[in-house]
């Protein structure tokens, strides 16, 4: 029963990791990147065209190569969250624009682009249904290890995830190494805590500020896509990404800019949004159309419950960059 | 001097705006192997001529050579590799780091596996000049000493040849300031050539070798130091004769205004910041508050003011001047302090960020103090925009006119518009913090007179400094401040520098920072 | 001295400075060529989707907000209406209050409405619409405003982070509007008109009056545009929000009761959005779904920030942004389709790029190099 319930929540958890993870990391630079939500459309959405081009383009679908089933959605979903990245940071590191109004325009042209082009394939496949479908596509990605199922609970609670789980994982391992050990995570962090001193220091505050950003876009475009091909089963119905990406910035703030924690966090949170529909399938608790919107809301409630708790402690380590959301001009006096 | 100087600058000019020319045409050598002062007043674009050697800021026009060939320098990370290192007014360290990983920042080696080395060399550098840093310690719990020692160590490290110090010895104290000369002499005889902003004469005449001065963004010439005297250098820096004597009218009537006892406070990381602290303050007197920078000013003000939580069993005692009798300060609000009728004027430390706000022109501010008054639920504008004019007239402030948002004035004029709105409200009480800083000699002597007028006015006075020279001529009585203790209270007319520069750093003169039982 | 970049390397080409001075028809004249040159976007990009001619697009665009009496009428409206959340989120965001949470304020707002209509209408107390509407206005405004201030309490007393607060109160908001339309709707999902004989609650003035039931919103919305500029602009609450806004420490200073600011400036704030979420319901809708403020909360910000916080400013953003929504909606059945409505997500987006892009032009100039560089080098 556990096995099954962990199982569950690690894929609630998945597109939620990938977001916050791809946020710590534009964060840590000092960009406060409230376009997640928009980004996390986009790569969704690009994964999602690729895949269907790429299954139209073949005359049967036994015909499809998994090489190509996966790594043409993933190219186009990396591509698509990058570009998404590079207008934030043009806008907001070079043109030095106001981040939170920047950030809220690339989630209502995220979110636009998504719907446009969601819609736009929907008219293609002329369906009953307010959807598109990249099943094939989704099934690869749904791939998991061949032995998983003989190793009972084992196999269930740590192999039977697509690829992209762990991906997922050893990118908030490496992201919590990176910022910790290395010293270009070191540079990182003075980029985001003090951009004068960073480059005082001879970093150049521009490039880290590029890089974070655009690789955190496409770490949380993949977070997009994990939730069409994985949670969604390939198919694309023009919602339910946008909450995942601000609980995946709420997130950031609840794991005090910790990668490691947010696999943590993002588990709880998996859990946690699934834990009441578990506990129905065993009758603890009534889900029925009356109860269901009050355990929908359960997530954002702990959110806020979350936020509260977090700002009544203060402790120095869990204290946000000193110079989020702020930008850098060499030159201000 | 045969030798190609370590730096020059040719026909310089750098621009903020269409308005503010900070530099104009300076053509300068910095001779090799040397310590030079670079004096001018505040405003005089030293440290702006200094940001483009450091790659802060670039050139509107004109060259820089060094050693004799030209270089362009874009950014700080040029510099570095120039040779050229600079330690800003305000310290470039990140709070959160410690020693090891601010030095670390933006090295080449690729991981901090090699912090072992950096500590080692960091230790050799210690050794060689004679400075102490502890590796392991986060900046934010250092003194803006140790920050300074870490600034210079971080420069070293990256191989600089040419020191720039930006008014190092603004924070410093007398004791301090002999240390940091002593190290800037350790490394003038290992053949680096170190510049010195400041505008502090006594110390260019101490430590320098030739004076080069600015004024206005000019560059006026360089003299040998053995050749020049205080005046002859005030002379050249202001461009007309200043008379340097700051006046100390006699004590007219003496009353007792504001009783301070037991007054403590702690910081929302729950340090202690000010401890139990008991002193008086006259009508009629300028008491001044030396310490270094962080022992307590602020909080101390700022708990005069009704700012500042302070601990049980603190107690201000405000004596009201015509009924005599005396009301408990501690625990009330900015404005019940008001409503209870005390007139209290206080010119904080941050101009823009606490005494006035930037983005509004003059008569928003001025309203800042005046927009309750009446029953109406719109404001009064018609009073505050007298006021603002009567403050540009009579304090004399540059500005386009009283429209202008504050921000775009100058440092001098924007402490002309906060403290004419505070003498306006015709207090009986005046803080002032840090009054001068950044001004030009001219408006630093008009807050002086400013401040002696309210004194012989009868409003007791206080005025928290950092130039101990000031301090002493302009103050009837001094509280030395140390480590947010109150370390005793000298007479003006009597202390010197040393004896006040000593209190500032040890408790009750014996070396013991520990606590000690008051009698 | 080994050899180095700087001394080798060639003068930069241009260098960037802040200015502080723009004359302030300089600066409109950016802004409205960064409108144009994101226009000239917006029609590639159709041109690229479309293959049609761009002009003849814009031309649609034109239309789905002039072509027709009930057009024109549909526009005001959503203008009205973006404008009245627009003015709602003013106050908070001149304090720096990040308040995402108009969405939900406004559904709270419009449940307030159309609990009442439901309870104390025709199927429940029967008031007459001489008591129900006063009793209907009051709860929508309060809901909104109790909705904002939750927020607020924290954010002045523990400092919490209100955009995300703000935010998850929204989908917290659109849970609670799912149950009652659950209990509404007997199973059908969708709550149908409230009160649809008697009219009892609903806010329209008589058809013949106002033949598209849209006149009182737009009245009541030009009223609180005047109304918000004075109130920023001349009373000394006003005031106060422009002095924490710009900082808090130097409202402090002065005695202003910063936590009271906070919590007086989001209680005015939810109340509009209460207005807001009272005028869609019970003026336009006569019924509530989770859609019902439509995006609105989120577009308002970007409304209200590019005009800067003036009311005044705000009802020509407003007009962009509707002008577009309504455009996209036309063009949605001229080009088959192609064009879909979440089309004018896209082109607002671009444009508010181009205007938040631009301000980098009036508060910084390049300055490209004037001297001659000497050619001759040995």
């Amino acid at each position: 029963m556990f096995a099954a319930f962990f199982h569950r929540a690690v894929l609630q958890a998945i597109s939620l990791l990938f977001g916050c993870t791809g946020e710590i990391v534009t964060e840590k630079s000092g960009n406060l990147n409230l376009g997640i939500p928009g980004i996390m459309y986009v790569g969704g959405i690009s994964g999602v065209i690729g895949a269907f081009l790429y299954e139209n383009s073949l005359p049967d679908k036994s015909e499809a190569s998994w090489f190509l089933a996966i790594f043409i959605p993933l190219l186009c979903c990396l591509a698509g969250s990058l570009i998404m990245g590079l207008i934030y940071c043009f806008l907001t590191t070079t043109l030095r624009a106001n981040q939170n109004v920047t950030g809220l325009a690339l989630t209502t042209f995220g979110v636009g682009l998504g719907k446009y082009f969601g819609g736009v394939l929907i008219k293609l496949v002329n369906a009953d249904v307010p959807s598109v479908t990249v099943s094939m596509t989704s099934n690869y990605y749904k791939a998991t290890f061949p032995f998983a199922d003989d190793l009972g609970w084992f196999g269930e609670m740590f192999l039977s995830y697509g690829f992209l789980t762990y991906v997922a994982i050893i990118i908030a391992f490496v992201a919590g190494i990176y910022l910790k050990r290395t010293r270009s995570g070191l540079n990182l962090r003075a980029v985001g805590e003090n951009p004068a001193t960073a480059d005082a220091a001879g970093i150049s505050v521009t490039k880290y500020k590029y890089l974070a950003t655009c690789i955190g876009s496409m770490i949380a475009g993949l977070g997009g896509l994990f939730y069409v091909m994985n949670n969604a089963s390939g198919v694309w119905s023009n919602n339910g990404l946008d909450n995942i990406g601000w609980l995946a910035i709420a997130l950031v703030i609840f794991t005090a800019w910790k990668p490691n924690f947010a696999i943590v966090g993002a588990l709880l949170f998996g859990g946690l949004s699934i834990a009441p529909y578990y506990l129905s399938l065993y009758d603890i608790v009534d889900i029925n159309l009356r109860t269901k919107p009050f355990f929908d809301m359960l997530p954002y409630i702990v959110t806020v419950i979350v936020l509260i708790i977090n700002s009544m402690r203060k402790k120095r380590e869990n204290q946000p960059p000193e110079a989020l959301g702020l930008s850098y001009f060499r030159e201000d006096r | 001097m045969e030798n190609t100087p370590a730096i020059r600058f040719e026909n310089i000019t750098k621009a903020f705006g269409t308005k503010v020319v900070a530099n104009k045409n300076v053509t300068m050598d910095i001779a090799s192997g040397e310590i030079v002062a670079l004096l001018g007043e505040n405003g005089s674009g030293k440290t702006t001529l200094m940001n483009m050697l450091s790659g802060i800021y670039r050139q509107d026009e004109g060259e820089i050579y060094i050693n004799g060939e030209e270089v362009q320098i874009t950014s700080p990370k040029d510099a570095y590799d120039l040779g050229i290192g600079m330690i800003h007014q305000h310290f470039k360290l990140v709070d959160v780091f410690t020693s090891i990983e601010n030095i670390a920042l933006g090295l080449d080696k690729k991981t901090t596996g090699a912090n072992k080395e950096i500590a080692d060399k960091v230790q050799e550098i210690c050794d060689k000049y004679g400075f102490d840093v502890d590796p392991k310690k986060k900046v934010y719990n250092m003194t803006v000493s140790e920050k300074q020692t870490l600034e210079i160590v971080k420069t070293l490290y990256r191989g600089a040849n040419i020191l720039i110090l930006d008014e190092p010895t603004a924070v410093l104290t007398p004791q301090e300031t002999e240390k940091l000369f002593a190290v800037i002499r350790n490394m003038k005889a290992d053949g680096k050539t170190i510049i010195i902003i400041t505008h502090k004469l006594n110390e260019v005449l101490e430590i320098s070798d030739h004076v080069a001065i600015l004024r206005k963004g000019e560059y006026i010439g360089t003299v040998p130091t053995s050749e020049a005297t205080v005046q002859s250098l005030t002379d050249m820096m202001v461009g007309e004769k200043v008379e340097l004597d700051i006046e100390r009218p006699e004590i007219q009537d003496k009353k007792l205004r504001l009783s301070v006892n037991h007054l403590g406070c702690k910081d929302k990381y729950g340090v202690t910041i000010l401890d139990d602290m008991s002193f008086d303050a006259y009508g009629g007197e300028i008491l001044g508050i030396a310490g270094i920078s962080g022992s307590g000013q602020k909080q101390l003000l700022e708990s005069i003011a009704g700012l500042q939580p302070t601990e049980q069993g603190s107690s201000i005692l405000y004596i009201d001047p015509e009924t005599n009798t005396p009301t408990e300060i501690i625990g009330k609000s900015v404005l019940q302090i008001k409503k209870m009728g005390i007139a209290l004027a206080f010119v904080p430390e941050d101009r823009l960020g606490m005494g006035l706000v930037g983005s509004m022109d003059m008569t928003d501010n001025m309203m800042l103090r005046s927009y309750r008054k009446g029953h109406n639920i719109f404001t009064d504008r018609k009073t505050p925009r007298d006021l603002a004019f009567k403050v540009k007239d009579e304090l004399e402030v540059a500005t386009p006119g009283i429209s202008t948002p504050v921000r775009k004035l100058s440092g001098g004029n924007v402490q002309k518009v906060l403290v004419g709105r505070e003498i306006a409200t015709e207090p009986t009480v005046m803080m002032a913090a840090y009054a001068v800083r950044g001004l030009d000699i001219n408006t630093s002597y008009t807050i002086y007179r400013l401040l002696n007028e309210q004194k012989k006015k009868g409003v007791a006075v206080i005025y928290v400094g950092e130039d101990l020279d000031v301090l002493l001529a302009l103050c009837d009585r001094i509280a030395v401040l140390c480590g947010g203790k109150l370390n005793g209270i000298v007479d003006g007319r009597t202390a010197t520098k040393e004896e006040v520069g000593m209190m500032m750093t040890h408790l009750h003169e014996n070396g013991q920072k520990e606590q000690e039982v008051q009698d | 001295m080994e050899k180095t970049k700087a001394k080798s390397a060639r003068e930069p080409l241009f260098h960037i400075v802040k200015r502080t001075d723009i004359p302030k028809w300089k600066a409109w004249v950016i802004r409205i060529l960064a409108v144009l040159a994101a226009l000239v976007v917006c029609g590639i990009i159709i041109v690229a989707l479309t293959g049609k001619n761009p002009f003849e697009m814009y031309k649609f665009m034109f239309e789905g907000s002039f072509k027709t009496e009930r057009k024109f009428w549909k526009m005001l409206q959503d203008l009205a209406m973006l404008l009245c959340v627009a003015l709602a989120v003013t106050p908070a965001f001149k304090m720096r209050f990040w308040n995402i949470g108009a969405e939900g304020q406004i559904l709270m707002g419009g449940l307030g409405a159309a609990i009442c209509m439901k309870l104390l209408g025709d199927d429940g107390a029967q008031l007459s619409n001489g008591l129900l509407l006063p009793i209907t206005i009051i709860t929508a405004i309060l809901f909104g405003a109790i909705w904002g201030v939750i927020p607020a309490f924290f954010k002045a007393n523990w400092n919490t982070n209100e955009t995300l607060f703000t935010l998850m109160m929204n989908y917290i908001a659109i849970q609670v509007i799912a149950y009652f339309t659950f209990i509404w709707s007997s199973g059908s999902n969708t709550v149908g008109k409230i009160n649809a004989e008697s009219h009892a609650g609903w806010l329209q003035l008589p058809r013949e009056v106002d033949k598209y039931g849209y006149l009182l919103n737009v009245i009541i919305v030009a009223l609180l545009t005047i109304l918000m500029y004075l109130y920023l602009k001349y009373s000394k609450q006003g005031y106060e929000i422009s002095v924490v806004g710009e900082s808090v420490n130097t409202a402090r200073y002065v005695g202003i009761n910063v936590k009271k600011v906070v919590v007086r400036t989001m209680l005015i704030s939810g109340a509009l959005c209460g207005v807001a979420g009272l005028l869609l319901v019970s003026g336009t809708d006569q019924s509530i779904t989770a859609e019902t403020a439509g995006g609105r909360g989120y577009t308002a910000i970007m409304v209200s920030w590019l005009a800067q916080f003036n009311p005044f400013y705000m009802i020509l953003t407003a007009f962009i942004v509707v002008f577009l929504q309504r455009g996209a909606d036309e063009l949605q059945t001229q080009t088959n389709r192609i064009i879909n409505a979440d089309f004018a997500d896209i082109l607002i987006a671009i444009i508010i790029f181009f205007i938040i892009g631009c301000e980098f032009f009036i508060n910084y100039s390049i300055k490209f190099r004037s001297r001659k560089k000497k050619e001759v080098e040995a």
